[in-house]
């Protein structure tokens, strides 16, 4: 966004050229129909985009996390929804930091193909919410297998997946010195347990979000589908948070530059009183304050980013650019409905689709409060709040 | 089998409106700037004719450093290796002395077999460039192709377009072919070879490089104007019944004499 040379114009170019096969319309039909975006998502594949994190030892493209962040950024500033597939670019982190050479070697070169889908991760439960150590879904060592039964929600895309990663109890929390421990990961595949064990519920929401309650009833899992150690699924999944949260600012940040720019074109050519509506400082401001906050936010992404890549502690700073990059869009968002006045709420124009997309941010996959939470405590030094 | 599939960086089609006469005239063109989307049609089939004939495909272009860009988009479809020949010689983009320099590009790469192009650009429009590559290399020329049927024994057969219908013609090689928009479908570049093309070198080739002296300009820009904007202006015709709306739409269209 900035006037400097921007290293991924290319990069950017290439994917806005291919958003631009899914128009708006496109979108609009998708979330009137409550579908999944299937066609968009096999040409994103196709392209070998959401394999762009995978090491090229394993058929993907071994991109930054910056040029990562880019795709998706521009998926949303063309219009569309990247929240529909871009788990499939990071989910499969935990497996290539934590899993075994005989799984990565089985799984990572099908998931680069795009033979395998691997976007959806089960954490959060009904009763554990945030608080993650509380989650009941429990694994128990059988001989050669794990016994898992409990209950995940809010599981996002696991209807549209193949596999999904899933985290569990290994050993109870009253037994555990540390609440932190006694937690495992474990890959389910999907395409044996969904009738054999494991029921997918939708959950009907106000966004086409594809989300939904898992119930696991003694599903058997063979010991060589748990991810590294056991106990220290907590671990990997702390470690895996990063990732998510700077490639989801830079979501926000394409939703911010696609409410800008939508509504300084509609500020420009729609005229009242005699004269095109921008011209007021009661629609200009308003969008000069959300531009500058998202060219804020924007610098910190690109910083977590670069802390990220540089294998430096980035906890901090990836939290930031998530909460200020979901402010910005958000406010970008308020500030498109109110410059398009009535025609904002008319779905062809798109902006309350997005609206009403762009709002999850404040939520999912942190509540904003959690991260002030955290900077608070751990940034800032003062007393823990939960 | 070498195939070289000549590239321009043209505004982008969606921007070209905006361009105004005097950045043409200063050749500061604000627009973005993207491979020539006619000439995507001549890099795909460069890249599935050198699968299809274990060959190699080759991106040259005339042009500013800046270029390179619209290489390496060929690069990132595909094309195996590009290089940029330097346009500082040139005056006004003369189409001769443009084709004067890509032949020589051409002719640097060794034994060629064949030479795709679009079959014009979107800003000069001229469609003659690769005459002039013909007329230089003294190579047959076969325009307006949507398919290349077969190359084989030193001939390649291919379909064309024609007035009113299409033909079959064969022509020794190496031959020049402008491709049509209904060859194929150009492929959207991979992640992979986007990465691959922005790894790529590109080397930047002058004219003294290539062993030759830009010719003189046989053609002279004067003068540079937008066509003057079309004004229309939208008139709803209202009547009580369909009868009577169609009787005042007739009068109208005779009034202005469009029937």
């Amino acid at each position: 966004m900035s006037n400097l040379p921007d290293p991924h114009a290319s990069l950017r170019r290439h994917v806005h050229n291919l958003c631009a096969q899914f128009p708006n319309t496109y979108w609009q039909q998708i979330d009137a129909e409550n579908a999944y975006p299937e066609a968009f998502v096999q040409a994103m594949t196709d392209a070998g985009y959401l394999a762009a994190l995978i090491p090229e030892a394993y058929g993907g493209g071994e991109s930054t996390l910056t040029e990562a962040s880019v795709i998706l950024e521009e998926i949303n500033h063309s219009g569309g929804n990247a929240a529909v597939c871009h788990a499939q670019m990071y989910i499969m982190g935990t497996l290539l930091r934590h899993g075994s050479p005989e799984q990565k070697a089985h799984y990572l070169p099908s998931i680069a193909a795009g033979k395998l889908r691997l976007q959806a991760f089960g954490v959060t439960e009904p009763d554990a919410g945030s608080d993650t150590t509380r989650i009941r879904t429990s694994a128990v060592r059988q001989g050669d297998h794990y016994l898992i039964n409990g209950q995940k929600i809010w599981t996002s895309r696991v209807a549209h997946s193949d596999l999904m990663l899933l985290l569990a109890r290994t050993t109870p929390l009253e037994q555990v010195e540390k609440r932190t421990h006694g937690l495992s990961i474990f890959l389910i595949d999907l395409r044996a347990t969904v009738g054999n064990g494991v029921t997918i519920q939708p959950i009907p929401t106000m966004i086409n979000h594809h989300t939904a309650q898992v119930f696991f009833d003694n599903v058997q899992v063979p010991i060589e589908n748990r991810i590294g150690e056991e106990g220290q699924g907590f671990r990997y999944l702390l470690e895996s948070l990063n990732a998510e949260r700077i490639l989801i600012a830079a979501e926000c940040i394409g939703d911010g530059r696609w409410f800008i720019e939508r509504a300084v074109n509609y500020a420009n050519e729609r005229i009242v009183f005699d004269r095109p509506i921008g011209q007021n400082q009661g629609i200009q401001f308003p969008l000069a304050r959300a531009h500058v906050n998202l060219r804020a936010a924007d610098l910190m992404r690109h910083q977590a980013a670069t802390l990220f890549e540089q294998q430096q502690p980035c906890g901090a700073e990836a939290n930031m650019a998530k909460l200020l990059a979901a402010d910005a869009a958000w406010e970008a968002a308020n500030v498109a409905l109110q410059t398009f006045g009535g025609f904002g709420f008319a779905r062809e124009y798109d902006i309350e689709r997005k609206f009403r997309e762009t709002r999850l941010y404040q939520v999912a996959p942190i509540s904003t409060n959690l991260i002030l939470s955290h900077i608070a405590q751990h940034e800032l030094g003062l007393p823990r709040s939960y | 089998m070498k195939i070289v599939v000549l590239i321009k960086q043209t505004p982008d089609t969606a921007e070209l409106p905006k361009v105004a006469a005097e950045e043409v005239k200063s050749g500061t063109i604000k627009a973005t700037m993207v491979i020539n989307p006619w000439d995507e049609f001549a890099a795909e089939e460069a890249i599935q004719l050198a699968e299809r004939f274990n060959g190699d495909a080759i991106a040259l272009s005339v042009g500013a450093p800046g270029a390179v860009d619209a290489l390496k988009h060929a690069v990132a479809m595909g094309v195996g290796s590009a290089a940029l020949v330097d346009n500082a010689s040139l005056r006004d983009g003369d189409i001769w002395a443009t084709a004067a320099l890509l032949a020589a590009a051409v002719k640097a790469q060794g034994a060629v077999d064949l030479v795709l192009t679009g079959k014009q650009s979107v800003d000069d429009n001229s469609g003659t460039v690769f005459v002039g590559v013909a007329g230089k290399l003294h190579w047959p020329l076969l325009t307006n192709v949507i398919k290349v049927r077969e190359i084989a024994d030193g001939v390649v057969t291919v379909e064309r377009l024609v007035e009113g219908g299409q033909e079959t013609v064969s022509a020794p090689l190496p031959a020049v072919i402008s491709v049509a928009k209904e060859i194929n479908e150009p492929r959207y570049p991979s992640f992979m070879g986007i990465r691959k093309a922005n790894k790529a070198s590109i080397p930047t080739l002058s004219a003294g490089d290539l062993g030759v002296v830009t010719p003189a300009n046989k053609t002279q820009w004067t003068n540079i104007r937008k066509p003057e904007v079309r004004r229309t202006q939208v008139n709803i015709i209202g009547g009580a019944t369909v009868q009577e709306k169609a009787a005042k739409l007739v009068d109208a269209l005779l009034a202005e004499k469009v029937i």
